[in-house]
């Protein structure tokens, strides 16, 4: 299926309760609902408020750094001979992602219900780390749920975050990565749900998450809009990101869903080959199912168990994605497709050399799309690519593959 | 009449109150699931409610969370636990069973092969614990074509609103969660626990259950004081997880918990 991009109500998505199509949703137990209504009800009150959005304006551009730049990768595009490469330096942010965007959202949220403590999934810690910025910042406590595998992986960040005062959790259960995090997490919620607000970390979960942070993560597609505008007097005709759980890729994406001739790649992590079943990819692989909340696409066996995923890059280590990217791939307005490790770890040494960039391993994914799709385009065309996050956090992992002991 | 109103009518008609044990199928093994459910009815069970292993948990405690892992580590399906409640049924015609579990195993199979199985097994209910009112459009009348009640969790936070449109789609029995958290934590604050009942009571009339945080027989006889049934869960999985591999021993525990559960029930006040 495929709809008319200009004459679609990109507005009208989700519905009153969470529906993206047939997906997202709010699957969970009884005693998650009320929170959840709550928590619907203040965002779509403060979400009218002027000041609100102010604030949060204000805190985008003093305390992150916004707008982040749209920079024109010349060296890289060159090399490549195909379209122009723009990369959106998400990276630049404070606390070096995306992911801050929508922690101080959801962190205003917080304040205003009148909530005391934050508790936080994370993957790579990306998101473990700038919830546990944000709370420092607004003197809330933080409690971070971390898989066991993954604080071995991203120790640097585990550490920033017990330096910002935050407690991180260990998760044994289950495969020890992001999705028995969120379980923890949400365990957590169920249990401490008076005072305690539950910062999701990307578009995923029971509604209303995969639309406020959608709506604050925008502010990349907003911001990339008005800028390649600025540069080249015209739209692009391809955006290129990373999905894991898909919040740096539908910030992108959806200030751009009306316009008609700008191409949308989601770029899955295919870990050792989507021939090997060894990947993160539900999107391109997977099949649509009931976890965390929400319908969407799904890895999981024949008798519906979530199995588990592999990936270089700990943040695309997920089994599902968010439910909006699961209906934008239905309905045909955006393309997903998988690169595996090897080649995320080629646009990651690629960018550096070129570029002078050291990008996240998640954000490499995309970089290596790019990198293959630019030299089929002509270079009169432009791409803009999703830099997410910087690749600092990474650099033990890198090391260690090429047998280096930091 | 279902299985399970029977239960209740027959219960209520003879003053006495509904014990409902909950252990994961599959859990030690699969061979001893079946057993398990048999000593559980022998020890005074009057409902029996099992769980279909998932491995995403998300409303269960660390108990339960090892018991999906225990059961899915032999690669228990939901195919499996209906052929178990099958086995079961060749003996028991009486005993209501109803399966609880997460969505998504039910999704894969599909709503109408699942319903038509459970009902072909002799289930009588199910609980999902992910699926509520509002995402049972469709789903509700399939399960009810198949003479499947659908039972759903009200929690503590619940709102009155809520709990009415919830009686309203639910059949069999309403499941009050007594704590705010997961199974298998904390402990049940009777007082509290009776106040929201008969809070509840006031805005339905299906049977009551009441579980989470029912460790003991005391705990159960207060609980039966103001509930129609009394769930049991994490209290008998630890038993099962304390010495997986001895299936006797399991049996004997399982059946001496509720055994005595339900005499503490039954007591005079």
């Amino acid at each position: 299926m495929n709809v008319k991009t200009s004459e679609m109500d990109w507005g009208a998505f989700p519905d009153a309760r969470g529906h993206f199509g047939r997906y997202g949703g709010r699957f969970v137990a009884e005693t998650l609902m009320d929170a959840l209504e709550q928590l619907t009800d203040a965002y779509q009150h403060l979400k009218q408020e002027p000041a609100f959005q102010a604030e949060f304006d204000h805190d985008l551009k003093h305390y992150v750094g916004r707008p982040s730049p749209l920079y024109y990768a010349r060296r890289w595009s060159e090399q490549l001979g195909g379209a122009r490469i723009y990369l959106k330096r998400e990276d630049l942010n404070h606390t070096g992602a995306h992911k801050v965007n929508n922690t101080i959202g959801q962190a205003l949220l917080a304040r205003h219900m009148g909530k005391t403590r934050i508790i936080a999934e994370t993957g790579a810690g990306q998101h473990g780390v700038a919830s546990a910025t944000i709370a420092a910042r607004l003197g809330l406590e933080c409690v971070v749920y971390m898989g066991a595998e993954d604080i071995q992986r991203q120790a640097p960040n585990v550490y920033r975050m017990k330096l910002l005062g935050a407690q991180v959790v260990p998760v044994t259960s289950g495969s020890r990565t992001l999705k028995d995090a969120l379980n923890e997490a949400m365990r957590d919620w169920v249990t401490n749900v008076d005072n305690t607000f539950y910062i999701i970390g990307t578009v995923a979960g029971p509604h209303p998450y995969p639309m406020l942070v959608r709506d604050f993560q925008s502010v990349i597609g907003r911001e990339a809009r008005a800028q390649i505008l600025e540069a080249e007097g015209r739209l692009p005709d391809a955006l290129v990101a990373c999905v894991g759980g898909g919040s740096n890729a539908i910030g992108l994406f959806h200030p751009f869903l009306a316009d008609e001739g700008v191409a949308m790649y989601g770029v899955e992590a295919g870990g050792d080959g989507i021939a090997t079943g060894r990947h993160a990819a539900p999107l391109t692989a997977g099949r649509p199912g009931v976890l965390h909340g929400n319908r969407t696409y799904l890895m999981e066996d024949e008798n519906g168990q979530i199995i588990e995923t592999h990936s270089v890059s700990a943040g695309l280590d997920y089994p599902g994605v968010g439910p909006e990217h699961a209906w934008l791939k239905d309905i045909g307005r955006a393309c997903y497709v998988a690169v595996d490790d090897r080649e995320a770890l080629d646009g990651f040494h690629a960018i550096t050399r070129t570029e002078g960039i050291i990008p996240a391993l998640e954000s490499s994914h995309a970089l290596a799309y790019a990198k293959k799709l630019a030299p089929t385009m002509g270079q009169d065309r432009i791409i803009i690519v999703n830099l997410s996050g910087r690749g600092d956090k990474d650099i033990n992992t890198i090391a260690g593959l090429e047998g280096i002991v930091l | 009449m279902s299985r399970i109103q029977h239960c209740f009518e027959q219960l209520q008609a003879a003053g006495g109150k509904a014990l409902i044990p909950y252990v994961t199928a599959g859990d030690p093994n699969r061979e001893l699931t079946v057993p398990l459910m048999h000593r559980m009815v022998a020890a005074g069970a009057s409902l029996i409610e099992l769980g279909v292993p998932f491995s995403d948990p998300m409303a269960d405690g660390p108990v339960i969370q090892l018991a999906c892992e225990r059961a899915l580590a032999h690669g228990t399906s939901l195919g499996d636990v209906l052929d178990m409640v099958a086995a079961f049924r060749r003996e028991d015609q009486q005993t209501p069973v109803v399966l609880m579990g997460y969505l998504n195993p039910v999704e894969i199979m599909g709503y109408e092969p699942f319903a038509r199985r459970a009902q072909a097994a002799g289930v009588d209910g199910v609980l999902i614990v992910d699926l509520p009112p509002e995402e049972c459009d469709g789903v509700a009348d399939v399960f009810r074509a198949h003479g499947l009640d659908l039972i759903f969790l009200l929690a503590p936070t619940t709102t009155d609103a809520r709990m009415r449109k919830i009686a309203e789609v639910g059949s069999g029995y309403l499941y009050y969660v007594s704590l705010k958290g997961v199974t298998g934590a904390g402990n049940i604050d009777s007082t509290a626990v009776a106040a929201r009942v008969r809070h509840i009571r006031t805005l339905t009339d299906l049977p009551l259950g009441v579980g989470f945080g029912i460790k003991n027989a005391g705990a159960a006889a207060s609980v039966s004081r103001v509930a129609d049934a009394v769930v049991v869960g994490s209290a008998l999985i630890n038993l099962i997880a304390a010495h997986p591999s001895e299936s006797e021993r399991i049996l004997d525990q399982v059946g001496t918990l509720l055994a005595e559960m339900r005499t503490a029930m039954d007591a005079p006040v």
